[in-house]
């Protein structure tokens, strides 16, 4: 029989894939390595490649559907050789097979009673599957269960990572609202950040930091820029580059704001990876500035740049929007002066950085204009108590409002 | 430690309190000079004497209220029924009498008694005769409920019941009388309210007491050849009921079957559950099963009396049902 | 009524005696005027449940209690205010139980119809007919059990005798030769229900026969034969360990409770007046005037001293505090299990 081609998990989390465009036709020649599609995960679209040499027999699926991991999208073989229908494999058996109890007569436990019916759209899972579902983030709608009329039991969770929902809405095209399907990544988002405020015990510390002087600053270093001449590699500066520089430096000073909550212990990163979110069309993505604390500013600007334009052409690989140790989220160039960012787990904090404004004060009785912003950090109590975040706060205003403490 | 009967278990746990107290009698029908219809006072009535070792008439309403009485100006009686069956005449002086005199004076009269004797099935002996009422018992506040299903357990318990300054229901099993176990001997004495795990196991919980801790050891056994590991737990004390140790094995097993011997409706197996679900409802992975004695009155034909009765296959059954197998 | 003329008083009266009549009448006037004070207070919702009032009944508790001494033992049924207030209970101890305060005899927790005092061995109000004798039997065995010379006393209505726990209470009683008397309260009325269409005998006293026990048939209005009975049956308990069944006939002048209207269907508003004409506090009060032994002053004057401390006992249950909320968890079990 012909050869299956399967959807393949093509991200760490990705439980299904969106088949965006067929790159083959039925009856093409295939070599191993051949790209023969494009899906859509949970993160990214990325590419299918086939495993199997030979003539491209059947497309299984038609562009649009989506498919769970390891389920059969096409089939590669020989001409004239059969395919298999698609199905997707039965469930596994029970761990262990019934036996009939006893051969005695036994009088039913309970009087026979009517089932109740079952309320649509509900899903029947135990309690205890229920919390470890909660607890670990699983859709228990995507989970097929093994209990009594589909209940979905402790044991059917064995295994099961952190899934986007499998059903989507079909789009309504009605007169006051329009129906929009759910992309993978706007599952993936909603699902992580739902787990995030629910079991994180988050606190938000917020600060006031004067801008002045580092506005001035990056003003002459974007000067020098430009009068040098920067050639077509040189990126400018921008204020989100130097928050990510001077938070890497602070983290490095505070690591206990640098870790991850990993349920039984908390590991705490002398490193930085700073995770910075980037708003693509259908939601948004957080690239990481990897070893952020000994790039210069330079290298930040160049890298932020090349990923967050790869982040909206969706051509990040997922090396490179995993493993931060501290998010940076900001909304400054859309007007928001302030706002709360949410954790993205297992980090343990991410800074909310809102605009850059200018804020009039008095100085020994003058009214003076300055460059103000309010940055908020969210913390995972569990791992950052409230003064540690409030300390590193601190160490970061002081680098924000004093340029010099960039290169100290 | 001595190996004895349940039956000498409970004579032991008399004796020695007997001696150990001289507010302590015993009276009943048939407890001095037949030496107990079931031989539990056996010998007591020539170490103790008519005074405290007092035949009755067959009076159970009259002798369970002088029980009552004298416990309401200090003595401790242990008012043995002949079964609990006979016991329904006297159940005025149990709930109205001997539950609520604490709380009625006012905490001023308190009501040091022991009413025991057998409960429960035992083999043909019919509708009358064959009836559990733990639950009845364990309905009331101000008594409590105890059930030895051990010979060790007979007599620690039975050793606590008379110590305790409230009325104690202690059942007893006509069927448990003959079982053999370790002792210990002299002081031991089982605290009241607490359960024990016969058992362990890490699949499913079998919450039973008295005889079905035996069905629920056998089913164990059974459930073991398949690969199961069932943990057994004893209530022994049915009122107050240990929560713990039940919520402890439920946090570990996820999985529950409640075995009695009375019937279902409002069985102690539904207080139990009704506490599993209020307390440990995220720990279940599937439902509650109650194993209960047929829900008719006892019938006397053998292989009748045999379907009516809770058992070890039941036991299986139910407990593969919560295991989803 | 069998015993329609009243015993006569003593030729000589020496002043302990005379201070003893006197405390008769005292007592039974206090117990009518504290009755009078509930069953108002009851009809002012002050007083809640169920009210047995003992209005007609007082030469009983007062006569048989006289007899008493100290340690000896007693319970009663539910009409048990006179009983707890000539055993001694202060007239606001049980007032206060009455309006189910704090302060009440057993905090609030029994009410009317189970007064409490272990300390005067006062072992409650029994609110189930007949389940309360056998109780007795069983405080009777534990002063033999324990060697004393103590009795235990059981009041209870005529419409008990039916019940089986009187019966086997009775018959080991005598079987076992106990310190027990048993005191039937004959009224004549089981709540609604005449002596005659529950008793297949008339005399309750031969129910007695039945376990070989003495027994004796008693005037109940007349406070001296009470006493005299009594002073038998104490003797016959302590002396001999044996017990005794007194069948004191008397009347209730008010309804069953409460609820049920003086006389009802049951009986006529002619039977009641024709009752009330023997009633035990005017009688004994003529007696004692007739004797001497106090004026119509004197009584005056006890009576404004009883009605004093009726209304005391009254706003003092009025404005005692209602028992703490966590008292509702208080009192099921002993504080501490085992000894």
């Amino acid at each position: 029989m012909a050869t299956k081609v399967v959807m393949e998990a093509l991200s760490p989390t990705m439980e299904e894939g969106r088949l965006v465009e067929w790159k083959k036709k039925e009856g093409d020649t295939i070599a191993v390595g051949d790209v023969l599609a494009e899906v859509e995960t949970d993160k990214a679209v990325m590419e299918l490649v086939a495993r199997a040499a030979g003539t491209l027999l059947k497309l299984a699926v038609p562009v649009g559907t989506t498919v769970p991991v390891a389920n059969v999208v096409a089939w590669i073989g020989t001409p004239g050789e059969s395919v298999g229908d698609g199905a997707p494999p039965p469930p596994p058996a029970p761990a262990r097979a019934g036996t009939p109890a006893s051969a005695a007569p036994v009088a039913p436990l309970t009087p026979p009673t009517a089932a109740a019916p079952a309320a649509p759209g509900r899903v029947k899972a135990s309690p205890l599957a229920r919390k470890i579902a909660a607890d670990r983030g699983l859709d228990l709608g995507a989970i097929a269960g093994s209990g009594p009329a589909g209940r979905v039991i402790a044991r059917d969770l064995d295994g099961a990572r952190p899934a986007a929902a499998m059903r989507a809405a079909p789009p309504a095209a009605a007169g006051g609202y329009e129906d929009v399907p759910l992309s993978q990544i706007r599952k993936t988002i909603a699902k992580r950040l739902a787990q995030s405020i629910g079991p994180i015990p988050t606190f938000y510390l917020t600060t006031d930091v004067d801008m002045t002087r580092m506005w001035e600053a990056r003003e002459a270093l974007v000067g020098t820029q430009r009068g040098a001449g920067a050639g077509a590699g040189e990126v400018k500066v921008s204020f989100n580059d130097i928050i990510i520089k001077a938070t890497a430096s602070a983290l490095l000073r505070h690591p206990a704001c640098n870790a991850w909550w990993q349920d039984d212990h908390i590991r705490v990163w002398h490193e930085v990876h700073v995770g910075m979110a980037v708003a693509i069309p259908d939601g948004l993505i957080t690239p990481v500035i990897r070893h952020a604390e000994g790039k210069s500013l330079r290298e930040i600007a160049a890298e932020s740049k090349d990923l967050a334009t790869r982040a909206r052409e969706r051509k990040l690989t997922p090396e490179e929007y995993t493993g931060s140790t501290f998010s940076i989220s900001n909304l400054g160039m859309l007007e928001i002066e302030h706002f709360t960012a949410i954790i993205n787990p297992p980090e343990a904090g991410i800074l909310a950085v809102g605009k850059i404004r200018d804020e009039a004060v008095v100085v020994e009785g003058q009214v003076r204009v300055r460059k103000a912003m309010r940055l908020t950090m969210s913390c995972d109590h569990r791992v950052i108590d409230g003064a540690t975040g409030a300390q590193f706060l601190k160490t970061l205003k002081q680098m924000l409002e004093n340029p010099l403490a960039l290169v100290f | 430690m001595a190996v004895l009967t349940y039956r000498d278990a409970l004579n032991q746990a008399l004796r020695e309190e007997m001696q150990r107290d001289p507010s302590v009698f015993l009276m009943g029908e048939e407890v001095g000079v037949y030496n107990g219809a079931y031989k539990v006072s056996r010998g007591l009535l020539e170490e103790f004497g008519p005074m405290r070792v007092v035949d009755t008439p067959i009076t159970e309403l009259g002798f369970a209220g002088v029980g009552v009485g004298a416990a309401m100006v200090g003595l401790r009686p242990i008012v043995e029924f002949m079964t609990w069956n006979f016991a329904l005449l006297a159940i005025d002086q149990v709930v109205n009498s001997a539950a609520k005199m604490r709380y009625m004076s006012g905490g001023q009269v308190g009501c040091p008694i022991v009413f025991r004797g057998p409960g429960g099935a035992a083999l043909q002996l019919a509708s009358q005769h064959s009836q559990a009422f733990e639950s009845w018992y364990a309905h009331i506040p101000g008594l409590k409920v105890v059930m030895p299903a051990t010979p060790a357990d007979a007599k620690g318990l039975l050793k606590s019941a008379i110590r305790d300054d409230d009325p104690v229901v202690f059942i007893e099993g006509e069927m448990l009388y003959n079982n053999k176990g370790e002792v210990p001997d002299g002081e031991h004495v089982v605290p009241l309210g607490k359960a024990d795990v016969k058992r362990e196991g890490g699949d499913v919980t079998i919450v039973c007491h008295s005889k079905t801790v035996a069905v629920a050891l056998k089913a164990a056994e059974l459930l073991a050849t398949e690969g199961i590991s069932a943990e057994v737990v004893d209530l022994r004390t049915i009122r107050p009921l240990d929560s713990g140790t039940i919520l402890t094995s439920v946090g570990k097993t996820h999985r529950v079957v409640v075995a009695e011997e009375g019937w279902n409706f409002a069985g102690v197996g539904a207080q139990v559950v009704d506490l599993i679900q209020q307390e440990a409802f995220d720990e279940l992975d599937a439902p509650v099963l109650r194993v209960t004695g047929a829900d008719v009155p006892m019938p006397y034909n053998k292989f009748l009396e045999r379907a009516a009765k809770a058992d070890a296959p039941k036991v299986v059954e139910a407990v593969k049902k919560v295991m989803y197998v | 009524m069998a015993a329609a003329s009243s015993t006569a008083l003593p030729k000589k009266i020496d002043a302990q005696t005379a201070d003893q009549y006197r405390t008769y009448l005292r007592q039974m006037l206090q117990i009518r005027r504290f009755e009078e004070k509930a069953g108002e207070a009851y009809s002012l919702g002050k007083i809640g449940g169920f009210c047995h009032l003992y209005i007609g009944q007082e030469a009983v508790a007062v006569g048989t209690l006289a007899a008493l001494r100290h340690d000896d033992y007693l319970t009663c049924s539910y009409r048990d205010h006179g009983h707890a207030l000539a055993r001694g209970m202060s007239a606001r101890a049980v007032m206060a139980e009455l309006f189910g305060k704090a302060a009440g005899c057993t905090k609030g927790k029994g009410g009317s119809m189970h007064l409490f005092d272990a300390s005067l061995g006062f072992l409650g109000g029994h609110g189930i007919v007949g389940g309360h004798i056998p109780l007795t039997t069983g405080i009777a065995f534990a002063i033999k059990y324990r060697g004393g010379d103590q009795v235990a006393l059981c009041y209870f209505g005529e419409a008990a005798v039916n019940n089986g726990a009187f019966h086997e209470a009775l018959n080991m009683a005598a079987l076992w030769k106990l310190p027990a008397i048993y005191i039937c309260e004959n009224n004549r009325y089981g709540m609604g229900t005449a002596l005659e269409r529950a008793s297949a005998i008339y005399d309750i006293s031969e129910r007695a026969c039945s376990y070989d026990m003495a027994n004796e048939v008693v005037d109940g209005q007349d406070v001296l034969a009470v006493r005299a009975a009594m002073d038998r049956a104490c003797a016959r308990a302590r002396k001999e360990n044996l017990p005794t069944l007194l069948e004191i006939r008397t009347y209730r002048f008010m309804g069953h409770s409460m609820s049920d209207p003086i006389h009802g269907h049951y009986r006529t508003k002619e039977e009641v007046d024709e009752q009330r004409k023997r009633d035990p506090i005017t009688t004994w009060g003529d007696r004692l005037v007739a004797a001497g032994l106090i004026d119509e002053a004197g009584i005056k004057q006890v009576d404004a001293e009883v009605t004093a401390e009726a209304e005391d006992a009254v706003r003092f249950a009025d404005e005692a505090p209602e028992p703490a909320p966590e008292e509702l968890w208080a009192d099921v079990y002993a504080p501490v299990g085992g000894n």
